[in-house]
């Protein structure tokens, strides 16, 4: 090392241990898909937590402890989640970490922090992560089994029963088409119709001449992601098909109705409050957290706020909570604490966790909507 | 029957999309024996600024027209810049350069459109047409209508005019042809302009039914490859008729055995093919001279 570069290097040391506030500090650690493939899923999250962060050190901290949240960008990429984990234990010393964007980078971590024992929140949907229950981690997002069994639960209470599937061949389409036919029969339907597409398919009308020609045929449900949903609403649509239709959660935003377009009148899907701020019931816990998140995202970055900036609200929120009743930021005190949250209202759901549950979530946090004059509107039940 | 002709129709809307892509990359191989993996982008430049211009209040046929010249001149940029100033590499160097293009598009195209998915109208309204039981799109129609209309201004264009002729005498022998008079950087100029026109159009005809966003291009332009090869690299007949086939193998395939199997049973066949025909359906045998 020359002799400027160990001057440099004395000189930032020294920044650094001026820098280093009075105030005792909680380190939060994230690890998030901020760009790369799922930066859509990612980027609202990071967001959400960097405004969340800056919100409660205004409001004098947790406990009187400034937050300091330190956020790295595994680009939904396994191997550099792995990394950045360690990195935030042994490094960073973080007391506990919010993040994994994806499924995979998710489970490239979870031993790691079991190892460590400290506290994980997913943001990451399929059941694997949370199932069987792991000591240090829990996660926020619904499963896509949960999704299928809302679908089919609105499929029976309208008295019908024969479903046909089309599902898109991408990891989302696929684990929930799994997930769709394992819990089908228990849910009391048939799945008579078993089709998939691939996800820039330009046209899925024989697919869907085959659904529609199935014999005693009652509804369509579509599990997918991205623009293969939408073509698929389409051409139910120019088919003239009749039966109920029912996307899935992965495509529980605007932007959905915008490329369905009129085609996507009459279809349900289960979703998130976030979708319909302005028609929860005054006295519906999630009223609150769900109008003040999106007026305080929408201040902050002059955008809507989506259902997967919602998952990293949540688990922020149940970190703070649980720091707040634990009276300490040691990890195992957070873990513990945050393992007995009873009936905390956020915007994806009310959680309750237990020594089994470590998603916390039942079916009647998700709302099964219906498309109507191109606006959500909540379904009767 | 009436699935049949269902299955037809999709078959050939999509076959149709395939054979537009198919059709800009004969272009180019005919001028310069290159395989442009950049036409996907082109397809894409075509759909986003086509959206853009509709979404900011621009008509649509002035839209169509302005989007498909935007491609136009990312194809000339992208010869100019990227091709030229190494038209001395040999032919794999060159096909890279143009994968590196592909990326670089892609990149570009996330920066100055944006990461979401668009899509607008389609050019005849929305309402399905029905016909003995079947249903296409008005769109569909422009579509196929699009491919055909491509595919017969291309032939003309290759065979019957000076400036065609000059392109294929350019790609056979580019020493030659410029020795009795042909202004070679024309011919490749005129062939990388022609084919991200062709490449922008198919873009803007079929974004009101695939919808578009800055990454599809890869797939576009692989399904558009396969079309070639299964027709014969540098045929336009065969760009035409490999894009049909394989739309109808994937639609019959998805309705008579099983959605699982259509891009599988596409692959197959065009293996089959050249296995039996290595030069494709319409290409010609070459013989390299020693």
């Amino acid at each position: 090392m020359t002799k400027t570069k160990l001057i440099a290097a004395g000189v930032s040391a020294l920044a650094l241990s001026v820098a280093s506030p009075a105030l005792a500090q909680i380190k939060i650690g994230a690890s998030l898909a901020v760009t790369g493939p799922a930066a859509f899923l990612g980027d609202p999250e990071a967001k959400t937590l960097e405004m969340l962060v800056e919100e409660i050190n205004a409001q004098g901290g947790i406990n009187g402890e400034e937050v300091e949240l330190v956020l790295y960008d595994d680009g939904a990429d396994p191997n550099k989640a792995r990394t950045f984990a360690t990195r935030l234990i042994e490094e960073d010393e973080v007391v506990a970490v919010i993040g994994g964007t994806s499924t995979g980078a998710t489970m490239a971590m979870v031993p790691l922090f079991e190892d460590y024992e400290i506290p994980f929140i997913s943001l990451a949907g399929a059941v694997v992560i949370i199932e069987p229950t792991k000591e240090y981690v829990f996660k926020t997002p619904h499963t896509d089994r949960m999704a299928c069994r809302k679908i089919f639960e609105d499929i029976t209470a309208r008295g019908l029963s024969k479903v046909g599937l089309i599902s898109g061949t991408g990891g989302f389409g696929k684990s929930m088409r799994e997930q769709c036919m394992s819990v089908a029969e228990e849910s009391g339907v048939e799945i008579v119709a078993d089709e998939t597409y691939g996800p820039n398919d330009a046209d899925m009308t024989p697919q869907l001449t085959n659904i529609a020609g199935t014999d005693g045929i009652e509804a369509i449900v579509n599990p997918g992601f991205g623009q293969g949903p939408a073509v698929v609403t389409r051409n139910y649509d120019q088919l003239g098909i009749e039966v109920p239709f029912y996307q899935s959660h992965g495509v529980a935003s605007d932007s959905f109705i915008e490329l369905a377009g009129d085609a996507a009148e009459g279809v349900r899907l289960p979703a998130t409050p976030l979708l319909i701020p302005d028609q929860l019931a005054e006295d519906d816990p999630q009223r609150e957290p769900v109008q003040s998140y999106i007026a305080a995202y929408e201040e902050q970055y002059g955008e809507s706020p989506s259902t997967f900036g919602g998952y990293a609200y949540d688990a922020f929120h149940l970190l703070v909570d649980a720091i707040e009743r634990a009276g300490s930021s040691d990890p195992q005190a957070i873990r513990d604490a945050l393992e007995e949250t009873e009936g905390h209202a956020g915007v994806t759901g009310v959680y309750t966790f237990g020594p089994d549950d470590h998603l916390g979530l039942d079916l009647s946090s998700f709302r099964m909507l219906e498309i109507q004059d191109g606006g959500w509107v909540p379904v009767e039940q | 029957m009436s699935e049949l002709l269902q299955f037809l129709v999709s078959g050939v809307t999509v076959g149709a999309i395939y054979a537009a892509v198919a059709l800009g990359f004969t272009m180019i191989y005919n001028a310069s024996g290159v395989v442009n993996f950049a036409q996907g982008e082109f397809v894409v430049i075509g759909g986003l600024t086509a959206a853009f211009l509709i979404a900011m209040g621009v008509p649509v046929f002035l839209a169509a027209v302005l989007a498909v010249v935007a491609g136009t001149v990312v194809g000339i940029l992208l010869y100019r810049l990227a091709i030229r100033p190494a038209r001395e590499a040999p032919l794999v160097s060159l096909i890279i350069i143009t994968i590196g293009a592909s990326i670089f598009l892609r990149g570009a195209m996330q920066m100055v459109f944006d990461k979401q998915i668009h899509r607008y109208d389609g050019f005849s309204g929305e309402t399905p047409l029905r016909f003995a039981g079947a249903t296409i799109l008005p769109q569909s129609l422009w579509i196929i209508f699009g491919s055909f209309a491509v595919f017969v201004f291309l032939a003309w264009f290759m065979s019957r005019t000076r400036a065609g002729r000059g392109i294929r005498a350019t790609a056979s022998n580019r020493l030659a042809a410029a020795l009795v008079g042909i202004n070679t950087r024309w011919a490749m100029n005129l062939s990388f302009a022609l084919s991200a026109a062709v490449g922008a159009l198919a873009g803007v005809l079929s974004t009101p039914v695939t919808f578009t966003s800055y990454d599809v291009g890869v797939l576009i332009a692989l399904k558009g490859f396969s079309a070639t090869m299964l027709g014969g690299v540098g045929s336009p007949q065969g760009a035409l008729v490999g894009g049909l086939l394989i739309g109808l193998i994937e639609s019959l395939t998805a309705g008579y055995i099983s959605s699982d199997y259509k891009d599988a049973a596409a692959f197959i066949v065009i293996l089959v093919v050249l296995f039996v025909r290595p030069e494709g359906l319409f290409g010609k045998k070459l013989t390299e001279r020693v």
